[in-house]
């Protein structure tokens, strides 16, 4: 079984378990059901800086994005760049980044705007040193919002390019 | 017969009349003009057999449902009736009917033999003291039951305005439960009337946007159960499922069946672009039918196959665009203002239905193919995808509600606007689907 297989097979199993978990698309601190025993230091983040819940709260899993855009913002930019530098140092996981939209816009249109949200921030991460066959893509339009009212301060949180972890994959 | 007619008349000219009224390709109005209905009766069908008085009464009441609930049509209620009906073939008395301002008089025959139910009917143009056409008599299950009293109705509404029927359909839509950040969703299937309920998927994985082949036979979707969106085809009659394409890297959605029902039109993103494709499901060939680095999405076919209408933010933001089947030239057909999006052309050829967003706002309109007669149905926080009766008189869509505890929920209108009323569901529904007539 060549590396690629593997990598898409564990990653699909991955995405399948995953939406068994409600939290999935949770909050920002939803480090849940990754968490590897990971101690919390007294600044209330993970202590591991290899864990998942250190990249996901230490680091930053996502990204925002401004009404019907998809260009990284500078905040984005110093966001991807953590992201970047914690994938070249830890190689053994790979990603799926997850494109979201805001539920104002049409179902399709708003897939499309999420698949170039999360390519926007694949492309970044590649810029940046990440090895393409690590970066998986999907879009879930706005399918999964995290928050569910219908206000510009749900909304921008809602369009976001999210990168979820695929741990334990080194070949 | 001439008092009949001419009220018919009357109502086929206010179901045009709007089309005709509007120039210019920006003008914008939300119809809302109320009609008379033509006051009907249908006194409960004749049992023809003892077993089959039941049957007679359910039969008439869904024939009555079916032509109340097109807003054209308005019950005279059995108990305002003075004549009654206990022959199916006995000569009508027309001043009984005449006396109630019945312009319209249904009757009919049940008869039941095993399993097999057969029901007569015939329409009487009161005021001129005729039979409009003739009897006609269907014969099915007992089961299907339901599908009689629509094909009886369809004949009716068929006979008084001139038009194709549409209450023998079905419509396959995506069920709904939970809240917003949690929504599961499957695929189910009902009549037209959201009778009959039936869940064709369970709620693993997301689906959406199910889409009916021109006979109704199968059903296009879009899946999460690979992890990924991919496009399904499945077989309404045994359930049967398959996935159509699944490049690795890519996300293919909004799929869409040709007239000739081996053709599939839809959308394939690739490194964050998404572009319109074709599969000819027989030699599954794929082809690209669009190459430019905008958004490219939800394709429609008119009805001779020969062109696809889309959407696409070419221009910076999304509008409506019309090319030939095969890829090529595209002509831009929406000018108003914001942003159009998801046309399906009409069965009839002579309109494209589509969702505006405006101001904050969502409507369900229609317009000419050449974008002129801009015609704006409906308009709420959240309202879209539109489908057309098979007889591209009456637009079914979602309404989603707003805030945390938003609820989506099928509606259905006319196309000059009027009628519009929920379709009933019995969880939240969205993306409907309208099927053909049934054969």
């Amino acid at each position: 079984m060549t590396f690629l297989t593997r990598f898409l097979m564990v990653g699909a199993l991955l995405a399948l378990a995953a939406c068994n978990d409600p939290n999935r698309f949770g909050g920002a601190g939803s480090g849940s059901g990754s968490g590897t025993g990971t101690g919390v230091a007294g600044s209330g983040l993970p202590s591991d800086p290899t864990s998942v819940a250190y990249f996901q709260q230490a680091v930053g899993d996502r990204v925002l994005f401004a009404v019907d855009q998809s260009t990284i913002s500078p905040e984005g930019q110093t966001v991807l760049n953590g992201q970047a530098q914690w994938l070249i140092t830890n190689t053994d996981y790979t990603a799926v980044i997850e494109g979201h939209a805001d539920e104002q816009g049409t179902r399709e249109y708003n897939l499309a705007l999420g698949a170039r949200r999360a390519n926007a921030a694949r492309e970044y991460l590649i810029s940046r040193g990440v090895a393409g066959n690590r970066l998986q893509t999907v879009s879930y339009g706005k399918e999964r919002p995290i928050e569910i009212c219908s206000d510009e301060a749900c909304y921008a949180k809602n369009r976001r390019a999210v990168t979820v972890l695929a741990s334990g994959l080194s070949s | 017969m001439k008092r009949l007619l001419a009220c018919l008349l009357f109502g086929a000219t206010l179901l045009a009349a709007p089309l005709a009224a509007q120039t210019g390709p920006l003008r914008i109005e939300i119809t809302e003009g109320v009609i008379e209905p033509l006051p009907f009766a249908v006194p409960t069908f004749v049992p023809d057999t003892a077993d089959a008085a039941a049957q007679a009464g359910q039969i008439s009441q869904v024939i009555a449902a079916d032509l109340t609930g097109t807003g054209l049509f308005r019950e005279i209620p059995a108990t305002a009736h003075i004549g009654k009906i206990t022959d199916f073939n006995a000569p009508v008395q027309y001043a009984d009917w005449k006396a109630i301002n019945a312009q319209a008089l249904i009757t009919g025959g049940v008869s039941v033999a095993g399993d097999k139910l057969t029901v007569r009917f015939r329409v009487y143009d009161v005021f001129s003291g005729a039979e409009l056409g003739t009897g006609l008599q269907f014969v099915g299950s007992t089961a299907g039951w339901r599908r009689m009293a629509h094909k009886v109705a369809d004949e009716v509404y068929s006979r008084i305005t001139g038009e194709g029927g549409y209450f023998d359909s079905r419509v396959v839509y995506v069920s709904e439960v939970g809240p917003k950040d949690q929504r599961r969703k499957r695929l189910a299937i009902m009549d037209y009337d959201g009778a009959n309920v039936q869940y064709l998927t369970d709620s693993s994985s997301i689906v959406l946007a199910p889409r009916f082949s021109p006979t109704g036979d199968r059903v296009l979707y879009t899946s999460y159960e690979s992890g990924f969106p991919r496009i399904h085809v499945l077989d309404v009659g045994n359930v049967e499922r398959r996935v159509l394409d699944q490049t690795e890297g890519t996300m293919s959605f909004a799929p869409r069946f040709a007239p000739d029902g081996r053709t599939v039109v839809f959308s394939l993103e690739q490194g964050g672009n998404t572009d319109l494709y074709r599969l000819d499901l027989n030699s599954g060939q794929r082809s690209r039918l669009t190459n430019a680095p905008s958004i490219e999405t939800a394709p429609s076919y008119s009805p001779d196959g020969s062109r696809i209408v889309f959407e696409s933010d070419r221009s910076g933001t999304q509008q409506l665009y019309i090319m030939p089947a095969a890829g090529g030239e595209a002509q831009r057909i929406s000018f108003g203002q914001g942003r159009y999006g998801t046309p399906v052309w009409s069965p009839r050829g002579d309109l494209i239905a589509f969702t505006k967003q405006n101001k904050g706002r969502f409507h369900i309109g229609v317009m000419r193919l050449d974008g002129s007669e801009e015609r704006l149905l409906t308009a709420s926080f959240l309202d879209e995808g539109p489908t057309w009766a098979p007889n591209g008189r009456v637009i079914m869509f979602s309404r989603e509600t707003q805030g945390a505890s938003g609820r989506s929920s099928l509606y259905s209108v006319d196309i000059t606007g009027r009628n519009l009323k929920p379709v009933p569901t019995p969880d939240g529904a969205s993306d409907p689907s309208w099927s053909p007539l049934q054969k």
